[in-house]
């Protein structure tokens, strides 16, 4: 999921949320948007959760390419 | 008395010039306006400084222009520091600079001026060329240096804000000579990785000498060709630099550009975790709400106790029919009682006369007994049928129509528990349409029925 899609699915599930509340859907429609609703939050969830803390530092190989390495950070100066 | 005359050759003046003014002056700071400033192919620069009465000839030599911090130009005033040369060929002399300084300003402070004008003269402040910053940064590219407090204090940040961010840090000195190539390098290399979402450029505080590395333009222009948004954080919140010009948004310190970057991502998370929550609330009362219509569906009588109203019938009905069978029955016993009398009359009077009088009262009587209770049943037809029409609009037939029917015994008496026939017992069932003749099979305490 691209950052569009998701706002995609973030506006729709305000929406969901907006009309649930109204409480004017009949019962069968409110059980499918609350189906596809608990189904959006849990899809931007996992979207927001995918990214996992890690700290890299870019360093340059034998060949003059770049790459990363992970990093830890210890203060030396205080520059 | 002869003279000798002391002839020099123009030369031996010169020579002798040059050796008094550079003996006299080797080193010396001359204050002045510039004019004339010109740059040559050589990258020797020539220009005059001047006041209100005179001129001086001043060169710069291509090694001393590049220790320059800021642009001579005309107009300026400024201060040099050098030695007066004669320069013989052509009758002149001038000043060789060594150093160059604006009067007024620090010569940095010009040079930032300087460039800050130039630069925003091209556009590259604009306003309109400002990128927002992504609302949901997953990773975050930082140039600066690796073991400086730059980086501990956004680390400190992210790390207490907002975890699951994932760091690329592009190692660069951020002062002394070579910090600012160093940071252009890492803004490009991180522009290289591709799916860099914002890019943090900065250092702590310093000296205006320490954060001149910021102060670069060709650093400003990486920044600005940067495909990815740029956050400065350059110092404190009270010093500005060029990248914090040019840059998308600037922070007033690393911590702060720390701050912006989560912000936005903590803002959508806990959003979205309000969603989650009404989501569930909504759906919550509605379900509440349902639960409420159909509690107070089943609390009526008629889903309650189907066989309620059919029974209110048919006791009005049995009213009914009494009510005529009384009416009747009354009619009769009068008609009755008056045939009585009037034979007792009858029987009073002589045989002939009275006998033909007696036969025509009592044909008479006859008729009205027999109008009497004619009228008597009409009337109570005209009961019953009044009785009919209200049963009517009672509807039993549309209780039958909804699927109930009435079980009677041969005798028309109504079945209501298993207990009042016995297997092999015919019944009639009454339906909306027809009716059924049954034999009881079995009988059972229970059913299937759904409890309501």
């Amino acid at each position: 999921m691209t950052d569009l899609k998701f706002e995609d699915c973030l506006a729709r599930l305000e929406q969901i949320v907006g009309a649930l509340e109204t409480g004017n859907l009949p019962l069968e429609e409110s059980l499918k948007v609350f189906e596809e609703g608990i189904a959006l939050a849990r899809h931007c969830s996992r979207y927001l959760d995918a990214a996992e803390r890690r700290i890299e530092m870019l360093v340059k190989d034998e060949s003059g390419g770049v790459t990363t390495t992970p990093f830890v950070f210890e203060a030396e100066d205080e520059a | 008395m002869s003279v000798e005359r002391r002839v020099l050759t123009v030369s031996a003046l010169s020579a002798q010039l040059a050796a008094v003014m550079e003996e006299r002056f080797p080193a010396v700071w001359i204050e002045g306006e510039i004019s004339n400033f010109k740059v040559y192919g050589s990258g020797h620069a020539y220009f005059t400084l001047k006041d209100e009465g005179a001129q001086l000839r001043c060169v710069l030599f291509r090694t001393r222009a590049r220790r320059v911090r800021f642009e001579p130009k005309d107009g300026l005033h400024v201060m040099a520091f050098g030695a007066v040369e004669v320069y013989a060929q052509r009758g002149e002399y001038q000043l060789v600079v060594e150093l160059l300084e604006p009067r007024g300003l620090g010569a940095l402070q010009l040079a930032f001026e300087q460039l800050k004008e130039r630069l925003a003269a091209e556009g590259l402040f604009s306003p309109t060329r400002k990128r927002s910053l992504p609302r949901f940064p997953r990773k975050i590219g930082v140039v600066t240096s690796p073991s400086g407090a730059a980086l501990r204090d956004m680390l400190r940040v992210i790390g207490r804000r907002f975890g699951e961010i994932h760091i690329v840090l592009a190692p660069a000195r951020v002062q002394g000579e070579g910090a600012a190539a160093e940071v252009a390098q890492g803004v490009r290399e991180l522009n290289a990785l591709g799916d860099v979402d914002v890019i943090i450029v900065g250092r702590g505080g310093g000296s205006l000498e320490d954060l001149w590395a910021f102060n670069d333009e060709m650093l400003a222009r990486t920044i600005a060709a940067s495909k990815i948004p740029v956050i400065s954080a350059v110092g404190h919140e009270v010093d500005f630099t060029i990248a914090d010009f040019v840059a998308d948004v600037r922070a007033a310190t690393p911590s702060n550009a720390a701050e912006l970057v989560v912000k936005e991502k903590r803002a959508v998370v806990e959003s979205l975790a309000d969603l989650r929550v009404r989501l569930r609330r909504a759906m919550a009362r509605m379900m509440a709400g349902q639960r409420d219509r159909l509690e107070r569906t089943r609390g009526r009588r008629v889903l309650t106790d189907p066989g309620r109203p059919l029974r209110d019938l048919e006791r009005r009905l049995d009213d009914a029919r009494a009510r005529l069978r009384q009416a009747a029955l009354g009619a009769v016993a009068r008609g009755e009682h008056r045939v009585e009398l009037a034979g007792r009359g009858l029987r009073a009077l002589s045989p002939v006369a009275r006998t033909l009088n007696g036969r025509r009262a009592l044909t008479d009587l006859h008729g009205r007994l027999g109008r009497g209770v004619e009228q008597a049943i009409v009337r109570a037809g005209h009961h019953l049928g009044a009785a009919a029409g209200r049963l009517d609009s009672l509807s039993p037939l549309a209780v039958l129509g909804r699927g109930y029917s009435l079980t009677r015994t041969p005798t028309g008496r109504i079945v209501r528990s298993w207990r009042e026939v016995t297997a092999g017992d015919a019944v009639r069932v009454l339906l909306h349409e027809g009716s059924l003749d049954c034999r009881i099979d079995a009988t059972r305490e229970t059913d299937d029925r759904p409890q309501v």
